[in-house]
């Protein structure tokens, strides 16, 4: 079994839309999106779920109010900056709390709870392309890294079940953690970037990302023609780097337009730019074939 | 007065609008970019960056010789990242949050601050406004500590004038600490199902913070009517409309900043300021 994560460092390179064109090419496969921050694959694949779990992760410190003496030692404890006095009331701010547990340890009045946080829920469900393992984080919640790690396990546990080849996996922006998660043993990560100053930069630093884990890289420059020159020059670095170029994709308002229609590229044009993407499929799985486990 | 530029979304011109901004600002003002997994303004301000310092985070850092392996640390981490197996204590200093927990109640004093690299602070000028940058090491996981050292500097940094804010995407806990200190918080979207979905998303994550917070439609006229419709139905006022051009995405490729690069923007954006500002500052004048 394969798992490849796409990935943009740049978020807004595309990266759903061509995912999910890719979900529509990739036959035997379960789609995962990673990106449980602010996920997006759902919006085109319309899911149905099937099941639906609670995320528990984490826990957050409460002061009972009743049993806290106001001696203050929990505000200088937090090195968060989550606790605050306001007339001799002490409160945690939930948004600042890291869970770190320091404060409910040390407080000498036993005066802290320390109850789990309900983080987000996550969905097994049916979608014209297959199967799709996905999440939603609460806003402002840590712990999408774990998250991620329990959409991939879960992802290629039912693939394995169900005698299945591949995870395809939307993965999620930035370098972080939910990044890093994403990425833990995987076998390919596609970058899809842009010809844009911020396009290079941000490949840059996903792709050195990917060196350390080892992972292969592959990159799709997407709105080429924006920038043709840029192009060249990202492609001549990917080159120089030894990441696997699997095409390139023309600016086109088709892809909003399908968006708007809740389409994946591949279902709503079958022309020239359907064609770019299944050539890069195929490029990508011939890529695979080559990856030993 | 603190001004944060955040999106639901990632590539919706956050940066754009941060660095048009930025040209038209016509006070004093330190430009941040608290985006520190992937800063781009930079790439647009193209600042002289005179100072640049490596940020740590403290992790603990072990002396065998006195650890009794009583557990006492392991107990109170809750990230995993010290542990006591068959009599052996080990460190992860990559999942340590640097809470101080173990460090505080080893009974032996076994334990003594260490550091561990979270990336660098960039310190320079563009344009004639103060810059300041946070860039995440390659590798490392959690962005929140290095964000934090930053906005430790807001008061002092508030001294010379305005703050604006290029804040990180998503609305987990990097993007709501990028905007908690601001005045004002400008969302940027595009009007297609993706962008309205996180936009929705993005709303309602900074809503709880109560700040004043208007929309910057970016690529307007393409997509869909949804995002305006939104906007009006729960009062959110919409402070700009950027056209969609090639023009526009092209200038952006090139690197250039676009409210310089195309005539008309300078005075969107310029009235876009005109309003975070009246709404910053109504805001204060309120409370
Ligand atoms: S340390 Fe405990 S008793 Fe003291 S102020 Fe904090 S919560 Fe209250
Ligand atoms: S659990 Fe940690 S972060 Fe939360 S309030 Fe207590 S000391 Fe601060
Ligand atoms: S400082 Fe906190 S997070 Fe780090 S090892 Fe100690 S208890 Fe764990
Ligand atoms: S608390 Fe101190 S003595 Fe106990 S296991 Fe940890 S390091 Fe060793």
């Amino acid at each position: 079994m394969h798992e490849i994560v796409i990935i943009s460092g740049k978020g807004g390179a595309g990266k759903t839309s061509i995912t999910g064109a890719f979900a529509q090419l990739a036959e035997n496969g379960i789609l995962c999106d990673l990106d449980v921050d602010a996920p997006d694959l759902h919006l085109l694949l319309d899911p149905e779920h099937r099941t639906e779990e609670e995320f528990w992760s984490g826990n957050e410190a409460v002061i009972d109010q009743d049993v806290c003496t106001g001696c203050g030692q929990c505000v200088e404890l937090c090195r968060f900056d989550a606790i605050s006095e306001t007339d001799g009331r002490f409160t945690i701010n939930p948004l600042q709390c890291e869970g770190c547990k320091v404060c409910v340890t040390l407080c000498p009045a036993e005066a802290i709870e320390f109850p789990q946080k309900h983080c987000g829920d996550w969905y097994v469900s049916s979608t014209r392309f297959g199967v799709m393992v996905h999440a939603q984080l609460y806003p402002g919640e840590e712990n999408s890294g774990r998250l991620v790690t329990l959409l991939k396990q879960k992802a290629r546990q039912m693939a394995e079940e169900q005698g299945l080849d591949l995870v395809l996996c939307d993965g999620a922006p930035g370098i972080g953690c939910p990044v890093i998660s994403s990425m833990a043993g995987t076998d390919l990560a596609v970058v899809v970037t842009e010809p844009t100053p911020s396009g290079l930069h941000d490949l840059k630093r996903v792709a050195e990302l990917c060196e350390n884990f080892r992972t292969k890289v592959a990159v799709l420059v997407n709105k080429w023609d924006i920038n043709p020159a840029m192009t060249e020059e990202i492609e001549e670095y990917c080159r120089s780097r030894g990441y696997v170029l699997v095409g390139r994709f023309p600016h086109d308002r088709a892809v909003v337009d399908a968006m708007l229609e809740r389409k994946v590229i591949t279902e709503y044009d079958s022309g020239p730019l359907a064609e770019t993407l299944e050539e890069a499929w195929s490029d990508i799985l011939n890529l695979l074939k080559t990856i030993q486990k | 007065m603190i001004y944060a530029v955040a999106s639901g979304k990632g590539g919706t011109g956050k940066t754009t609008t941060c660095s048009s901004l930025a040209a038209v600002w016509d006070r004093p003002v330190t430009l941040v970019d608290l985006d520190v997994e992937e800063p781009n303004l930079h790439l647009f301000l193209k600042p002289d960056l005179s100072d640049i310092e490596k940020a740590y985070i403290e992790v603990p850092e072990a002396d065998e010789d006195k650890c009794t392996s009583c557990g006492l640390c392991r107990d109170i981490c809750q990230f995993k990242a010290i542990t006591v197996m068959a009599g052996t204590l080990l460190v992860f200093p990559e999942m340590c949050h640097g809470c101080g927990g173990c460090l505080a109640v080893c009974p032996e004093g076994a334990l003594s601050p260490g550091k561990r690299e979270l990336g660098e602070i960039c310190r320079g000028t563009a344009d004639g406004h103060a810059f300041v940058m946070g860039r995440l090491r390659v590798g490392e996981a959690m962005s929140p500590p290095l964000m934090r050292r930053i906005r430790k500097e807001f008061p002092e940094l508030g001294k010379g004038g305005d703050i604006l804010i290029d804040a990180p995407p998503g609305v987990s806990c990097p993007a709501i600490a990028a905007v908690t200190d601001a005045d004002c918080i400008v969302l940027v979207t595009e009007p297609t199902p993706f962008g309205f979905h996180d936009f929705k998303l993005a709303w309602e994550a900074f809503k709880p913070l109560n700040k004043p917070m208007g929309a910057v439609i970016n690529r307007a006229d393409l997509g869909d009517t949804a995002v305006l419709e939104f906007c009006k139905a729960n009062r959110i006022p919409v402070w700009a409309e950027i056209p969609y051009s090639r023009e526009i995405a092209e200038a952006y490729s090139r690197g250039e900043v676009v409210s310089k690069a195309i005539a008309p923007l300078k005075e969107t954006f310029a009235d876009l300021r005109g309003n975070m500002r009246a709404a910053a500052e109504k805001e204060v004048a309120n409370a």
